[in-house]
């Protein structure tokens, strides 16, 4: 899910028109003193990070003077707070707290609803509040269609004692914070603490909002590059990845890194699973092995070839893996000879080098061990692949064996690409392209054969597009790669699809 | 018998005409599901697989009367006006097969469909299907895979994995225990016809001797079937694998999400609750088809 700061969800909220602290986000200590200049002093330093416990933990801190939001800003910028550096502050007048209050909004799949849960003791974590004064806490499910009405939120508040003037002030925050979760599609929206100050205004003091991974792009405006749950910034391979998944609706792409700091000979492997509860499976496998995780990678829900390529290609950048290690689920409903193609061309373009085991259970397994099996020799490494009938403690006791046995020496082919070509048609993609020279002399002209979707038809002894461009480019070339690893193994090598993945080529 | 679909329901393809549309409208007629007819906006007239093709789920229903189920294969963010199409067309049960649908859009789908009395299973599904009778969504792949690897038999499994759902189903089918209905419940938080759902289905059904279900950590499905269990209204033998004891780093359950769950969601709160309801919690996935042939033995 991806995550919004807290400078982030109160923009929203305070759209909304819920009341929020004056302040500003500032990323240096010159501006941290500017903000204070302008709302006055004293004011509270919060540190910009997804954290639970941030004051504990030292991103919290309150500044009396304008030499002291200096020296503090410069302390807390560029510094860790539980594992994640600093880059952005918020600096926000200080409230003179009269009492604190919560509200959230998230989804009970019990219900299949939204939850609206509202607390009259807030400041620390919602479970501990639950447990030690359950009777503080009430909440109610949400109308999805039509939301909540005003009666039914004074009813929610009356029921914990919250009346008079106070009530009619905390009614519409609730109201508007759900009115944000839902314009925003929000998975969860929490102020904790809701504040009443001294004077009697109800501020929202922090705020957590998450909003639903698949819902984000219909919201460019808030400006959420990696749509996906991390407890930290993305790294750039995570970018990377992300941008493959953005731009290709076909099947599932996720890939996060476990580990980024190793060196060769720790144990650590590439991970690439199929579907969800597959992955956990093969993962528990290698773990106890003893093997470490550099990533988690799942593609899964059919994706074409060229997405399992660029998968593969992704977690092989890492580049002091011992081993790579492939799973699903064993018994996959979706035809396993894409994954093997997205695998084999990645693997013999990078020249694998290191041991793999790649367990592609399922439908047409049997072609997809195959055909690594024929394409073993454009690797230096050793690969070996299992079916639904192989467990993936069998598979990862087998990268056991490999990882501990010595390099071979061996005679690697490589795919020998043109340099130049005579005709190209994109894709949804990519490009397939074509050298006519090389394509005249051969004979047998596999890519056409190897065409299971009837694409490319003969014409002057050359292969070429049989229906239109527009339709190759919409998705009727499904990129299996099936044309370019025939065309390298039986024909004269005279075609290439170029699959790239911005950042990484 | 068997849940859900068979052969004699008439099925409507929703998307029919895109990639997956085309591909698994193919595979499940040469399984013998009834697909009877297809829509995609702007394309009546065409026909897939001889299948024809409509404008409107309303026009499908003109030409050749009631559907039992609607199978959907629209991108995510279409899922919702294409569910809508069907729940207001009346068609008791849509199957969502695709993912990436919004969280919200789904809020939106299951209030609808519990408001005019309609069913769904997913999103994100591979499908439903009951072996050796018919299957509805993109489960088992090719036909001669399915009928080679799925027989029919006395166990029904649910899931909320879907290669899980499958690979359950060939593991049994090794040791000769075939399967009323294999169903993949959907990969999301939120679900139309979830595990505690499936399992009163079961319960109905008379072939069903026993169930297999593989959970996972995270939602309260699990609990959610344990309190069926406890509460006398699923009286089988339940056969129960829970994914992600050690898996899943990086993921955090939400804290007002954590507090709705009262504690649950987590793995030892679902495999203690399943225990306490008295179902057999299997530790080892391998060891899943055994345990079932063990249970069968003493329920038949």
């Amino acid at each position: 899910m991806a995550r919004l700061f807290e400078f982030q969800g109160k923009a929203l909220i305070a759209e909304a028109g819920i009341k929020v602290p004056h302040g500003d986000v500032v990323e240096t200590p010159e501006a941290a003193v500017e903000v204070a200049k302008r709302i006055g002093l004293p004011v509270v330093l919060k540190a910009q990070v997804w954290v639970t416990g941030r004051a504990s933990a030292g991103g919290i801190d309150f500044a009396e003077t304008l030499d002291e939001v200096e020296g503090k800003a410069a302390s807390m910028l560029g510094h860790q707070v539980k594992g994640q550096t600093v880059e952005k502050l918020l600096v926000e007048e200080r409230l003179s707290i009269a009492r604190e209050l919560f509200v959230g909004i998230t989804i009970d799949d019990r219900r299949k609803r939204p939850v609206v849960m509202f607390s009259t003791r807030g400041g620390t974590g919602i479970e501990e509040i639950a447990s030690r004064w359950p009777q503080a806490v009430v909440h109610m499910d949400i109308d999805p269609r039509r939301g909540i009405y005003d009666f039914e939120v004074r009813e929610l508040a009356r029921r914990v004692g919250i009346r008079g003037e106070l009530q009619k002030r905390i009614v519409p925050a609730i109201r508007r914070l759900w009115a944000t979760a839902r314009r925003y599609e929000a998975r969860n929206a929490e102020i904790n603490p809701l504040v009443v100050t001294e004077s009697g205004d109800v501020v929202a003091a922090d705020c957590r909002i998450t909003i639903d991974d698949y819902a984000v792009f219909r919201h460019p405006e808030l400006g959420i590059e990696i749509a996906r749950e991390f407890d930290r910034p993305a790294t750039e391979l995570e970018r990377i990845a992300y941008r493959v998944e953005a731009n290709d609706y076909r099947g599932t792409f996720y890939f996060f890194q476990m580990l980024r700091k190793f060196k060769k000979g720790e144990g650590v492997i590439g991970f690439h699973g199929a579907g969800g509860g597959g992955s956990m499976m093969s993962m528990d496998a290698v773990l106890k092995k003893g093997f470490k995780l550099a990533n988690f990678c799942d593609t899964s829900g059919n994706p074409p070839a060229s997405k399992v390529y660029r998968a593969a290609r992704i977690i092989l950048a890492q580049k002091n893996i011992d081993g790579y290690f492939a799973s699903g689920s064993g018994v996959a409903s979706q035809e396993q000879f894409n994954s093997a193609r997205g695998l084999i061309k990645a693997f013999a373009e990078e020249g694998l080098s290191v041991p793999a085991v790649i367990r592609l259970g399922g439908n047409a397994e049997e072609i997809a061990i195959a055909l690594l099996k024929q394409f073993s020799d454009y690797w230096p490494a050793q690969l070996e692949a299992y079916g639904r009938d192989d467990t993936p403690e069998f598979c990862a006791d087998r990268l056991s064996v490999l990882v501990m046995l010595p390099a071979r020496a061996k005679q690697v082919k490589r795919f020998d690409y043109p340099r130049e070509f005579s005709h190209s048609f994109k894709t949804m993609t990519g490009w397939v392209r074509f050298d006519a020279e090389r394509c005249l002399r051969c004979e047998g002209k596999p890519c056409i054969k190897a065409c299971d979707y009837g694409i490319l038809e003969l014409s002057d002894g050359v292969p070429r597009l049989a229906i239109t461009e527009a339709d190759a480019a919409k998705g009727r070339c499904v990129e299996c790669l099936a044309c370019e690893l025939e065309c390298h193994l039986q024909g004269a090598g005279g075609l290439k699809i170029e699959l790239p993945i911005e950042g990484l080529d | 018998m068997s849940i859900l679909i068979d052969e004699t329901k008439r099925v409507l393809v929703q998307g029919i005409t895109g990639r997956e549309g085309m591909a698994r409208t193919r595979l499940m007629l040469e399984y013998g599901t009834q697909v009877v007819a297809g829509t995609s906006p702007g394309k009546a007239g065409e026909t897939v697989q001889s299948v024809p093709v409509y404008d409107t789920v309303g026009e499908a229903i003109e030409k050749h009367g009631r559907f039992d189920i609607s199978v959907i294969f629209v991108p995510g963010p279409f899922v919702k006006a294409a569910a809508i199409e069907a729940i207001y067309a009346g068609i008791p049960l849509s199957v969502l097969v695709p993912d990436r649908v919004p969280i919200h859009d789904i809020l939106f789908i299951a209030d609808l469909a519990s408001e005019r009395g309609t069913r769904f299973v997913g999103p994100n599904t591979l499908g439903v299907m009951s072996p050796g009778r018919a299957l509805v969504g993109m489960i088992g792949g090719r036909s001669e895979f399915v009928r080679e690897n799925f027989k029919r038999g006395p166990v029904g499994v649910i899931s909320r994995s879907g290669g899980i759902t499958t690979s359950i189903a060939y593991y049994l089918n090794r040791i000769g225990i075939g399967q009323t209905t294999v169903m993949h419940v959907g990969g999301d938080p939120i679900v139309g016809i979830n595990l505690a759902e499936a399992l009163e289905l079961f319960e109905q059904d008379d072939e069903t001797q026993a169930v297999v279900m593989f959970g996972e950590i995270g939602s309260t499905q699990e609990e959610q079937a344990a309190s069926l269990v406890s509460s006398g209204k699923f009286t089988k033998p339940l056969v129960a694998f829970i994914g992600g004891a050690s898996a899943r780093q990086g993921m955090r359950f939400s804290h007002a999400g954590a507090i709705i769950e009262g504690g649950r969601g987590t793995y030892e709160g679902k495999v203690k609750a399943l225990r306490n309801a008295g179902c057999l919690v299997v530790e080892n996935f391998s060891d899943i088809p055994h345990f079932t042939r063990d249970v069968l033995g003493n329920g038949s």
